[in-house]
C-alpha cells in the first residue's frame, strides 16, 4: 500500500507559487545582496560586520531553497534529507575548523 | 524517451506506484545534492582554514574586485529566476516561452562564466596561480569546482530546450527540467555562500 | 546513428554480461571480481608475512614492502569487502523488497563497470612506474613528496572507486525508499535491507569527504598546489581529518552489510525470530549517526590537544553500545532456538566470537592514555583484522554459503565449507592474536623488517604460520566453488526453509524476479506465509503455502541491456590516465565520457 505524502499544515502549502511570487523573491535577493556589498565595505566591529554578512547570506541560501527549491511546497522529506545534508556538513567541518583554533582570535 | 527513465511499477490503473507516492528520480536528486553539500562544505572550511595564512602575496584585497564579482552574483541569482519561470512555462504547456527562459537561464549562467574566466585570467596576470601561495590553490580550486558544476547546468539547461523541440520533455513529462532546476539552484546557493565567505568577508591582515 | 542506438538484445554470453543492467548479474560480477581481489589482496598478505617471518628478512625491498602493504590494505578494503557489500546489497535486497530491479538500472552497471576500471586503474600502476606506496591512509608530506606516480594513482584510482560507490549508493538508497512492494512499510524490511540502507547514507554522506581529500592531494602532487605545505602555511593535519571523516564510517559501511546478513542467517538457522528486531535495526542507525562523531580517534597521537582527545574518546567509547545491543540481540535468537550447525551458521558465529574480540580491542583503543601507546603499533593491526577478517570477511562467506544455492542452483560442499571454516577460525586467530602481544611490546606498523634481539621473533613467526593456513582455507573455498560448479543445477526455492522473499522465487530466480509483485502483511512475510502458529508456538506447515513462483513472466517488461554504461566508465577512466599521461587524454576521456552520456540519453527506452 503507498504510503501517502503527508500534508504538514503551516510550512508547508500544497500549491504552486505564482510567477510573480518569485519576482518578488528575486527582488528581496537582489536587495540582500547589494547591502551585502555595501556592509562589506562599511567601517565597524569585526565580529559584528562577519555575523551580518552571514545572517544575510544565510536568509539568501534558505529563501532560494524553500522557494525555488520548492521545499516550502514540496513534500517534507526532501527537506529532511537536505537539511541532513547541511547540518551534518556543518557539524563535522565546524568540529574540524575548531580543532585548527580557526574561531579563536 | 522519457527522462529520466527509472523502473516504477504500474498499478492496475497504469499510474506508475512507488511506495512513497514521490518520484523515485526526484528523491534520487535531493540525495545526490545532499551529498554535494558535503563536497562543497569541505573545499569551503578548507578556504575558510587557510585564511590569511597565505605566506607569500597576492593576497585577496591586492586582487579582488568586489564591484565586478557582485555582478557575476546578480547574474546567477537572475538565472535562478529564469530558471523557475521556464519550469512554470512548461508546466503550464507554453513550449516556446519555455525555451525562452531556459536559454535565457543558459546563458546568464554562460555570462556568469564568462566572467569568472576573465576574474581568473586577470588573477593570473596580477600574480595569482593556483600554485602561488595557499589563497591561490583554496580559491581557485574552490571556485573552479564550483564553475565546472555551472558549465555541466549549462550544457544540461542546453539539452533541455532540445529535448523539448523533439517534443521528449513536454508538459506531460516535465520532470527533467525539474531536476536540472533543482540541480541548478543549488549551484546558486553554493555561490552565494561562496561569494559572502569568499569575496566579501574581510580576511584581515595577512601572515607576517 | 539509429542503428548505434538500438539497445543490445543479448541474453547469452560475455555481450550479455557487459550489457547487462540486471542486478542479479550485477550482484553476480561484483561477487566474482571480489573473490578475484581477494586472492590478490591475499598475496600481499602472504609476501608481507613471509617479509616479517623472521627479522632482517629479504623476501622484498623496503620500496617494493610499501608498495605491497598499501595494495594490500587499498584492495581488501575497497576491491574485497566493499564489493562484497555491494554484490549482496545488488543481488538481494530488490527481491528482499518484492522489486523487479534497482531505480536506475544502467547507473547500476555504471557503477559496477567503474569500479572494474578503478580497481585495474589503481593495479596499472605495477606496471606503470610502480604503485602506491604511502599506506592506504596516504598522509602528507610523504604522499605529496613521494616520486613517481604512485600516489597520483592513489589519488585517481580512489576517485573513481568513490564515484562508482557513491553512483551506487544514491541508487540503492532509492531503490529501498521507494520500489518497495505494496505492504512492505519500513519497519517490515528485513534487516539486511536496513543495513544496506544505513550503509549507503554513509556512503553519501561520507564519500565527498574523502573526494575533498583526494583533489587537494593530487593537485598538490600535480599542480603544486599547497594544501598540506608547512612551509607554505598548509597543514597536514587538514588531510588526516578529511581522511578520517570519511575512514571512519568507511569502517561501518564494511561491517554493517556483515552485520545484516548475521541477522538474516541466525533465525532461520535458529528456527526462531530475530530477537529484539527494531532494536537491531535502531541501533544499526544509531552506529550511522554516530559514525560521524569519533573519527578523530584515529588522531589520538596527532596533537589536537586533551580537550579534542577526552571528546572523540567519548563519543567512542559511545559507539561500543549500539553494536553491544546488537551482539546480545543475537544471542538472544539463539537461546533455546532449534539450531542446526549449518556452515552459514557457523560463520554467523564464528563472526560473533571473533568481533567481540575485535571489538574489544577497540574499546581499548577508545582509552586515550592507553592508545598513546597502542597507536601505530601491531596492536591496531590485530584489531582491524578480527572486525574486518573475523567479522566482516567471515560474515560475508557464510552469506555466499546461505545465499549461493539462490544464485546458482546448487548448494556449496558443506564439507569443504566446514573444513574451511575451522581452517580460517583457527588460522585467523593464529596469525592475528599474537598482534595484540606484538603491539604492546612495541612492534610498530609499516616497518619492513625489525632486528633480532627486539623478542618479536616467535610471535611474528606465529602470525605467518597463519597466514598460511587463512592461504589453504582460501584455496579449500576455491576448490569448493570449482567443484559446485561443475556439478549441475539442482537446489530448490527454499533449501534452508528461510523467512524473507528472495526464497519464494526460483533458484536462481527469473530475471524479472516476480512475476506479480508480492503484497506484503507482516516482516519475514515469507515465513508467515509458510507457517502459522499455535497457542502455545508451535510452528504449523499452512497447506496452501506460496508456490515457487515459476509463472511466465513474458508479460513483463523490463529495463534492456545497454553498453552505454561501460562505454561512460571507460571516459572516466581514459580522463584519470589523462591527468598522469597529459591532457590531450583528458580530453579524449572526456569527450568518449560525454558521448557516452548524449548515447545513454538518447538510446531508445525499454518499452520500445
Amino acid at each position: 500500500m503507498s504510503t501517502p505524502s503527508d500534508v504538514h499544515e503551516g510550512l508547508h502549502e500544497r500549491r504552486h507559487p505564482e510567477p510573480w511570487e518569485y519576482l518578488k523573491i528575486a527582488v528581496i535577493l537582489a536587495v540582500l545582496t547589494a547591502a551585502e556589498v555595501a556592509v562589506s565595505y562599511m567601517d565597524m566591529n569585526h565580529t559584528v560586520q562577519i555575523a551580518a554578512l552571514l545572517g544575510m547570506m544565510v536568509i539568501k541560501f534558505v529563501l532560494v531553497v524553500l522557494w525555488y527549491m520548492h521545499i516550502r511546497f514540496d513534500n517534507p522529506a526532501y527537506g529532511r534529507v537536505f537539511t541532513l545534508g547541511i547540518t551534518l556538513a556543518v557539524v563535522v567541518y565546524g568540529v574540524v575548523l575548531l580543532c585548527f583554533g580557526v574561531f579563536q582570535k | 524517451m522519457e527522462a529520466g527513465t527509472a523502473i516504477e511499477r504500474k498499478n492496475d490503473h497504469g499510474a506508475h506506484y512507488t511506495s512513497t507516492g514521490l518520484p523515485t528520480v526526484k528523491v534520487a536528486m535531493w540525495i545526490f545534492l545532499a551529498s554535494e553539500t558535503l563536497l562543497f562544505g569541505g573545499l569551503i572550511s578548507t578556504y575558510v582554514l587557510y585564511r590569511g595564512r597565505s605566506v607569500v602575496g597576492p593576497y585577496p584585497k591586492d586582487v579582488f574586485d568586489i564591484p565586478y564579482t557582485s555582478v557575476s552574483a546578480f547574474v546567477l541569482l537572475a538565472s535562478s529566476l529564469t530558471m523557475v519561470l521556464a519550469l512554470g512555462a512548461i508546466q503550464r504547456g507554453e513550449d516556446h516561452r519555455f525555451r525562452i527562459w531556459i536559454m535565457a537561464t543558459a546563458l546568464l549562467g554562460l555570462t556568469f562564466i564568462s566572467g569568472q574566466i576573465y576574474e581568473f585570467t586577470s588573477f593570473f596576470h596580477e600574480g595569482l596561480a593556483i600554485n602561488t601561495n595557499l589563497f591561490g590553490s583554496t580559491f581557485y580550486t574552490l571556485t573552479g569546482f564550483h564553475g565546472a558544476h555551472v558549465t555541466v547546468g549549462i550544457l544540461m539547461l542546453m539539452s533541455l530546450a532540445s529535448l523539448n523541440s523533439q517534443g521528449k520533455v513536454t508538459k506531460d513529462n516535465p520532470i527533467a527540467v525539474e531536476m536540472v532546476g533543482l540541480y541548478w539552484h543549488f549551484v546558486d546557493i553554493v555561490w552565494i555562500v561562496i561569494f559572502t565567505v569568499v569575496y566579501l568577508i574581510p580576511t584581515g591582515s595577512p601572515h607576517p | 546513428m539509429s542503428g548505434m542506438l538500438k539497445r543490445p538484445s543479448a541474453t547469452r554470453g560475455w555481450w550479455s554480461w557487459a550489457t547487462t543492467v540486471d542486478h542479479k548479474k550485477i550482484g553476480i560480477m561484483y561477487l566474482f571480481s571480489a573473490i578475484f581481489f581477494f586472492g590478490v589482496g591475499g598475496i600481499e598478505a602472504m609476501l608481507i608475512r613471509m617479509q616479517l617471518a623472521g627479522p632482517n628478512g629479504h623476501v622484498v625491498s623496503e620500496a617494493v614492502y610499501n608498495q605491497i602493504f598499501t595494495m594490500h590494505g587499498l584492495t581488501m578494503v575497497f576491491l574485497v569487502v566493499m564489493p562484497l557489500g555491494a554484490a549482496f546489497a545488488n543481488y538481494l535486497m530488490p527481491l528482499m523488497i518484492g522489486a523487479r530491479d534497482v531505480a536506475f538500472p544502467r547507473l547500476n552497471a555504471l557503477g559496477f563497470w567503474a569500479f572494474i576500471g578503478g580497481g585495474l586503474l589503481m593495479y596499472s600502476s605495477f606496471l606503470l612506474g610502480g604503485a602506491p606506496d604511502g599506506g592506504w591512509f596516504g598522509y602528507p608530506p610523504n604522499s605529496v613528496v613521494s616520486p613517481g606516480n604512485g600516489m597520483t594513482f592513489y589519488c585517481l584510482g580512489l576517485m573513481v572507486l568513490g564515484t562508482a560507490s557513491l553512483i551506487s549508493a544514491i541508487n540503492l538508497a532509492t531503490t529501498i525508499i521507494n520500489l518497495r512492494a505494496p505492504g512492505m512499510t519500513l519497519m517490515r524490511m528485513p534487516v539486511f535491507v536496513w543495513m544496506t540502507l544505513v550503509t549507503q547514507f554513509l556512503l553519501i554522506f561520507s564519500l565527498p569527504i574523502i573526494t575533498v581529500a583526494l583533489v587537494e592531494l593530487l593537485f598538490d602532487r600535480r599542480f603544486g598546489t599547497l594544501f598540506f605545505d608547512p612551509g607554505a602555511g598548509g597543514d597536514p593535519i587538514l588531510w588526516q581529518h578529511l581522511f578520517w571523516l570519511f575512514g571512519h564510517p568507511e569502517v561501518y559501511i564494511l561491517i554493517l552489510p556483515a552485520f545484516g546478513i548475521v541477522s538474516e542467517v541466525l533465525p532461520v538457522f535458529a528456527r526462531k525470530p530475530l530477537y529484539g528486531r527494531p532494536f537491531v535495526i535502531f541501533s544499526g542507525i544509531a552506529i550511522g549517526f554516530m559514525g560521524f562523531g569519533v573519527w578523530a580517534h584515529h588522531m589520538f597521537t596527532a596533537g589536537l590537544g586533551p580537550v579534542a582527545n577526552s571528546a572523540f574518546g567519548i563519543t567512542t567509547m559511545l559507539i561500543a553500545i549500539p553494536t553491544g545491543v546488537k551482539i546480545f540481540n543475537w544471542l538472544g535468537t539463539l537461546w533455546k532456538g532449534d539450531i542446526t550447525f549449518d556452515t552459514p551458521l557457523l560463520y554467523s558465529v564464528g563472526f560473533i566470537a571473533l568481533f567481540i574480540v575485535g571489538g574489544l580491542s577497540g574499546v581499548m583503543h577508545a582509552v586515550v592514555p592507553s592508545d598513546y601507546q597502542q597507536s601505530d603499533t601491531y596492536f591496531v593491526v590485530a584489531h582491524f583484522h578480527y572486525v574486518l577478517f573475523g567479522g566482516a570477511l567471515l560474515g560475508f562467506i557464510g552469506g555466499i554459503f546461505y545465499w549461493f544455492p539462490k544464485m546458482f542452483g546448487r548448494m556449496l560442499s558443506e564439507k569443504l565449507g566446514k573444513v574451511q571454516f575451522w581452517l580460517m577460525f583457527v588460522g585467523m586467530n593464529l596469525t592475528f592474536f599474537p598482534m595484540h602481544m606484538l603491539g604492546l611490546q612495541g612492534m610498530p606498523r609499516r616497518i619492513y623488517t625489525y632486528a633480532k634481539g627486539m623478542g618479536w621473533d616467535l610471535y611474528n613467526l606465529m602470525a605467518t604460520v597463519g597466514a598460511f593456513m587463512l592461504a589453504v582455507g582460501s584455496l579449500v573455498f576455491l576448490w569448493n566453488l570449482i567443484v559446485t560448479f561443475r556439478k549441475a543445477r539442482s537446489a530448490v526455492a527454499d533449501p534452508w526453509d528461510g523467512r524473507t522473499l528472495e526464497w519464494a522465487t526460483s533458484s536462481p530466480p527469473p530475471e524479472y524476479n516476480f512475476a506479480e509483485l508480492p503484497v506484503v502483511h507482516s516482516e519475514d512475510s515469507f515465513w508467515h506465509e509458510k507457517y502459522s502458529e499455535t497457542r502455545d508456538g508451535k510452528l504449523v506447515r499452512r497447506e496452501s503455502g506460496p508456490e515457487p513462483q515459476s509463472d511466465d513472466g513474458s508479460k513483463v517488461h523490463l529495463p534492456s541491456p545497454s553498453f552505454w554504461p561501460l562505454f561512460v566508465a571507460g571516459g572516466l577512466a581514459i580522463v584519470a590516465y589523462g591527468v598522469i599521461y597529459g591532457w590531450p587524454l583528458v580530453f579524449f576521456g572526456a569527450v568518449v565520457f560525454v558521448f557516452g552520456a548524449f548515447g545513454w540519453a538518447l538510446e531508445p527506452s525499454s518499452e520500445e
